[in-house]
């Protein structure tokens, strides 16, 4: 039921409305609203209950295990939430002077340097919004970068099978063709095709590593030096940071530019569209062309914002000020709260994870899709053989792992691996939790055997029964509409 | 277990090619692609007289699974596009070689259909891509 539906007019709820409304005189009257929206009307327990019933029906990591592989579902600690609602951040105006934002200005410059310091890189821009808009951050950086030197025949963009499927979208929108770099029988970028494929037209790779696959690129030096030699620059696609944060670094690596998911690595809250933020990182090459604005201390310590002025190259902003700077803070409060040491466990422990939950799988019998190599943050098993003895497919499992109490992994990603799950359990879990789900899949795979249309029709124990996903595309239905 | 039928030709990219009588050639998807995609939602048809050289992306097929490009089998100009899926893309899952033909295009060189595969190298294909 819609809130709307709970409507009755002229229902009232003024203990939460503000005590003073303000007097607003200076709106012109042809932008006055000349008929009262419709809103909900409702008592307070009305709202209260309705909202707090959604929630209930709502999976989610403060309910459930929810090992969505790619996203790094990990725990958002509730320090990081707390600190950034302190009443000086959120009452502060984004046009507030410096002066006396000195303190959310040393959080933001101090979250560059640690993101600096972790990535390898020269110098960080917090203002992209999202991974997405990183990536496109990012691409535009290799664009002017070769403009600035009046390169003009690079066109091409390189993207191995197994990076982010944003990748190719951010170099279509940043104005390259794609050229599809396939994989190799373990997993890894094809070296030889690489090879084949650099050339005068090659502008930069894109890099998703580890890649979705769930296995690191085992040779980084290799494609770092095809691509660099061709004149082309490196882009490190960062949304799999949780696996490497604190161990390696991709400027170390040779790269060029990455981006990096704060809403994945840096636990921000994430999952239903947002809000996210996705810093980028450059080497001294791209250095001029960083977005802005950017926090820079002057020589008496304060903290400045700096913007075109400075940096007259700059490819320019992607957000109104500083970008999502509540999500920014709750980044900065994990990072300090994790500190360097802290860091390192992250990816230690996101691995370990990932790799006893492989293991452990594997000597139950699943499959995993590349079962010579080491997992990474997260892995990848298909349950083809499944399908092929039972007739129940990933999507049945899925479904019936609801049922035992988990958010599925992600389903039928990489398409590259047949009736795949891609588990990402991060850090944040304990072994038990790790082996209760894998107990879950044990009994599902026996479920399968023996009573496969237990499977098929599953979720039998969720608020809401198995979903038309199909309808649901075919016939999106988003708008509520007021009866005459 | 999917439908290779023996008189049609193939690409590796799953689409299948059939020659027409006026020399024209239909061309779908797979009854294995379809079956790989699951129930399509949207399909992204050419433009009737636009040309693609061969390999190239010009139509898109959507799944709640995921977004697929389609690629042209052969060089040329495309000279009608299956105008019904637009309200009804579950008829590629149907049948993906009759009713859920996708566009007719006609090549620029007959000759090149002779490099598409046969239904034995296609099956062959599939077997070894494991799916």
């Amino acid at each position: 039921m819609l809130i709307f539906e709970l409507s009755r007019s002229g229902r009232r709820n003024p203990s939460q409305s503000p005590s003073v409304m303000p007097v607003v005189e200076d709106i012109p009257q042809h932008l006055l609203r000349r008929k009262r929206p419709i809103l909900p009307e409702v008592s307070e327990m009305q709202a209260v209950r309705h909202y707090t019933r959604l929630s209930q029906k709502n999976f989610s990591i403060d309910t459930h295990f929810y090992p969505l592989g790619s996203c790094t579902m990990k725990y958002n600690p509730r320090a990081c939430n707390a600190f950034s609602m302190l009443p000086q951040f959120l009452a502060r105006h984004p046009l507030a002077s410096p002066a006396t934002g000195q303190g959310f200005l040393a959080c933001l410059f101090e979250l560059q340097e640690i993101l600096k310091d972790v990535t390898g890189m020269k110098a960080v821009s917090l203002t992209p919004m999202a991974g997405a808009q990183g990536e496109f951050a990012g691409v535009a950086m290799i664009r002017a970068y070769h403009e600035s030197r009046g390169d003009v025949s690079r066109t091409e963009i390189l993207v191995p099978d197994a990076a982010h499927g944003t990748n190719p979208a951010t170099a279509v929108m940043c104005g390259y063709t794609v050229r599809e770099i396939p994989t190799d029988a373990n997993g890894g970028i094809d070296i030889e095709r690489l090879r084949a494929a650099v050339g005068p037209q090659t502008a930069g790779l894109m890099l998703t590593n580890p890649s979705t696959l769930g296995v690191f690129e085992r040779d980084i030096q290799e494609v770092q030096l095809i691509v660099h030699k061709a004149g082309g620059l490196l882009y490190y696609d960062g949304a799999n940071l949780n696996a490497i944060l604190g161990k390696v670094k991709p400027g170390n690596m040779g790269f060029d530019v990455i981006h990096m998911n704060l809403h994945k690595t840096f636990s921000t809250p994430h999952g239903g569209g947002g809000p996210g933020a996705g810093p980028v990182g450059v080497n001294e090459r791209l250095l001029p062309f960083l977005p802005v604005p950017v926090v820079a201390q002057a020589r008496d310590g304060r903290y400045v914002v700096e913007t075109e002025e400075e940096h007259p190259q700059s490819i320019g902003r992607l957000s109104a000020y500083m970008g999502n700077a509540g999500i920014l803070l709750r980044a900065y409060v994990y990072a300090r709260l994790l500190g360097r040491t802290g860091m390192r466990r992250v990816a230690e422990f996101a691995t370990l994870n990932a790799n006893y939950m492989m293991a452990r799988l594997k000597q139950q019998g699943f499959t995993a899709a590349f079962p010579a190599r080491r997992a990474t943050h997260e892995f990848i098993i298909t349950l083809k053989p499944m399908k092929d003895a039972t007739g129940v497919i990933a999507m049945d499992v899925a479904k019936r792992l609801l049922d035992k109490g988990f958010h599925a992994p992600t389903t039928y990603f990489p398409m590259l691996v047949p009736e795949c799950f891609l588990i990402e359990p991060t850090e944040t879990e304990s072994k038990e939790e790790l082996d209760s789900f894998i107990a879950a899949m044990v009994a599902i795979a026996h479920e399968a055997q023996i009573n496969p249309e237990l499977v098929k029709n599953a979720p039998h124990t969720t608020v809401v029964r198995r979903l038309d996903d199909v309808r649901a595309a075919r016939e999106l239905d988003l708008r509520w509409r007021a009866p005459d | 277990m999917s439908e290779t039928p023996k008189d049609l030709r193939y690409t590796k990219t799953h689409e299948w090619v059939k020659t027409m009588p006026d020399g024209s050639v239909a061309v779908g998807i797979t009854d294995h692609a379809q079956q790989l995609l699951g129930d399509l939602v949207f399909i992204e048809l050419p433009k009737v007289g636009a040309e693609y050289a061969a390999g190239k992306e010009c139509a898109v097929v959507e799944s709640v699974k995921a977004a697929s490009d389609i690629y042209a089998p052969v060089s040329g100009k495309i000279v009608e596009v299956n105008t019904r899926l637009g309200d009804a893309p579950e008829t590629v899952n149907k049948g993906a070689y009759g009713d859920g033909w996708l566009f007719r295009m006609q090549p620029r060189n007959p000759d090149d259909l002779k490099s598409l595969l046969d239904a034995a190298a296609y099956a062959a294909l599939v077997e070894a891509e494991g799916h």
